[in-house]
């Protein structure tokens, strides 16, 4: 084996070890700025902080008895959860976090930071949360529970229909930078303008940026959007009947979606690994540090907004975003077509 | 070659499995793992573009509209007891059988005339450049405008047909 194929599988391997921990850090994070918010102190009994808090919790739901309702269609009930974290971890495989590396010359050839280097990346990430939509549709049918098949139904509704907007976003960025692959449009975004402020996307398509976060919060279904776990209403939607680890990874799932979510905006919006002050082969600092902002922006978003009503995030969708997604893409088209900005 | 046959395995099992299961959910689920398989075999025909989109676009969007009819419809099996109280023909009465096998037979004779002609001319697949998102766009607004309008047309007038079809009639109220 070549040293750089080694290197390729210990990536693989680091990013899957990554977001696993990293999923388990939001958990933490979420409660105690949660109990920030709200003027208490969260967890922090387990270890300094309540850091241990996520491996507690985890070690808890692992010894947890797996709970099958009688009149769950058995196959797809154990599927359903498989689905959702399989669909979370692949989505990540196109994500690039860094530039190009020779891990302090030990390598031959550069390395890229990223598991996989395809030229339609933005597709592949669109088509595997298309397919994340099965894993949450199916756990509420084959629960065959009343809470679960209204929340599995709502939660794939409002999916299909933040999609739109999500992908109108996703297409006025792919208009400005010209390519489908990540690495192109970050690097399009090195340099800066006047000297000081930065090329970045955010910038040159404002309304973009905005469509993409509030989608991202509604596909990643997340308070104020966080209909499918409406408690009043629902019960916990469509894990209503899961317990042990397959409610664990429908639980991760949904954490690792968040990181997904901000790592695209971060490469398609913010920039990428590009920043000041730090060398290019650091970059991934500058990365980690945009990422965390926009997840922190979540969590705050969640523990301040109240939830709306159903109808609302319907029509929100419907008849403001998706028509200002529309018009955005159409004005960028022109511009780029007849300015050539 | 290998994944080939994998993938061409997957899709030929896939479909089949559609028509054998009595379950309709089962039967959309196999079709999605038919359409996955599908995409795959674009992948090796190095047009990933519209391997993606075979996933977004069919897997994605219309196999979770099916999903959706599916399930709201709860139409668990064929032949139910109801339907043959209610005096809805079962799938399995004669007029349906001759009008099954008369499309098997269709099917059959194209299949045939499908492997005849690639015998005979082996089909060339275009070259990975022509597979560009850049190039599938510019033939698609150019040589191809107007079968392309044409079918938003006709989408959208199934659509609207869709919306009159179930909209309640003025002052019944919601």
């Amino acid at each position: 084996m070549t040293p750089l194929l080694v290197a390729q599988i210990g990536l693989t391997l680091f990013v899957f070890v990554a977001l696993l921990s990293s999923a388990a850090g939001m958990v933490l994070v979420e409660r105690k700025v949660a109990a920030f918010l709200q003027q208490r102190l969260g967890p922090y009994l387990v270890g300094p902080w309540g850091i241990l808090q996520p491996l507690a919790d985890v070690i808890k739901l692992m010894f947890k008895e797996e709970l099958r309702p009688a009149a769950a269609d058995k196959w797809l009930f154990a599927l359903a959860p498989i689905i959702s974290a399989a669909a979370a971890f692949s989505a990540f495989a196109v994500v690039p976090f860094g530039a190009e590396t020779t891990l302090f010359g030990l390598l031959d050839q550069p390395l890229r930071l990223q598991v996989a280097d395809v030229n339609v990346a933005i597709l592949v990430i669109f088509a595997i949360a298309s397919m994340g939509v099965y894993g949450i549709v199916l756990a509420g049918w084959s629960s065959n529970s009343k809470y679960s098949l209204l929340g599995g139904l709502r939660s794939s509704a409002q999916m299909i229909s933040y999609e739109l907007s999500y992908g109108l976003s996703l297409a006025s960025v792919l208009v400005v930078a010209n390519s489908l692959s990540l690495t192109q449009i970050v690097n399009g975004q090195s340099g800066a303008w006047l000297g000081f402020l930065p090329r970045w996307y955010v910038f040159t398509q404002p309304v973009a940026f905005l469509v993409f976060l509030t989608a991202g919060i509604a596909e990643t279904n997340r308070a104020p959007f966080d209909f499918p776990e409406a408690e009043q209403e629902l019960v916990a939607g469509y894990h209503t009947e899961y317990s042990s680890m397959s409610f664990a990874m429908f639980f991760l799932a949904e954490y690792i979606n968040m990181v997904t979510v901000s790592a695209v905006a971060t490469d398609l919006f913010l920039g990428g690994w590009h920043g000041p002050f730090l060398p290019v082969s650091l970059g991934w600092i500058w990365f980690l540090l945009k990422v965390a902002a926009i997840l922190f922006f979540y969590v705050w978003m969640r523990w301040t907004l109240p939830r709306y009503r159903y109808d609302q995030l319907m029509a929100f969708g419907w008849k403001v975003l998706l028509p200002v997604a529309t018009i955005n893409l159409l004005v960028t088209a022109a511009g780029v077509l007849y300015l050539g900005i | 070659m290998i994944l080939f046959y994998l993938f061409a395995a997957v899709a030929v099992l896939a479909s089949l499995l559609v028509i054998v299961q009595r379950n309709p959910i089962y039967s959309v689920l196999f079709l999605i793992a038919s359409f996955g398989a599908l995409s795959g075999l674009y992948v090796l025909l190095e047009a990933p573009f519209v391997a993606m989109i075979q996933i977004i676009v069919y897997a994605g969007a219309i196999m979770v509209l099916f999903l959706f009819v599916v399930m709201l419809l709860n139409a668990p099996h064929e032949d139910t007891e109801e339907d043959l109280e209610r005096g809805v023909p079962p799938p399995s009465s004669g007029r349906v059988k001759v009008f099954g096998a008369l499309l098997a037979i269709v099917l059959v004779v194209e299949l045939i005339g499908v492997v005849v002609a690639s015998r005979r001319a082996p089909i060339a697949f275009a070259a990975p450049a022509v597979s560009s998102v850049a190039a599938i766009g510019r033939s698609l607004f150019t040589d191809y405008a107007f079968p392309f309008e044409v079918t938003s047309v006709l989408i959208l007038v199934a659509l609207v047909g869709a919306i009159v079809l179930a909209r309640r009639e003025s002052g019944e109220g919601i």
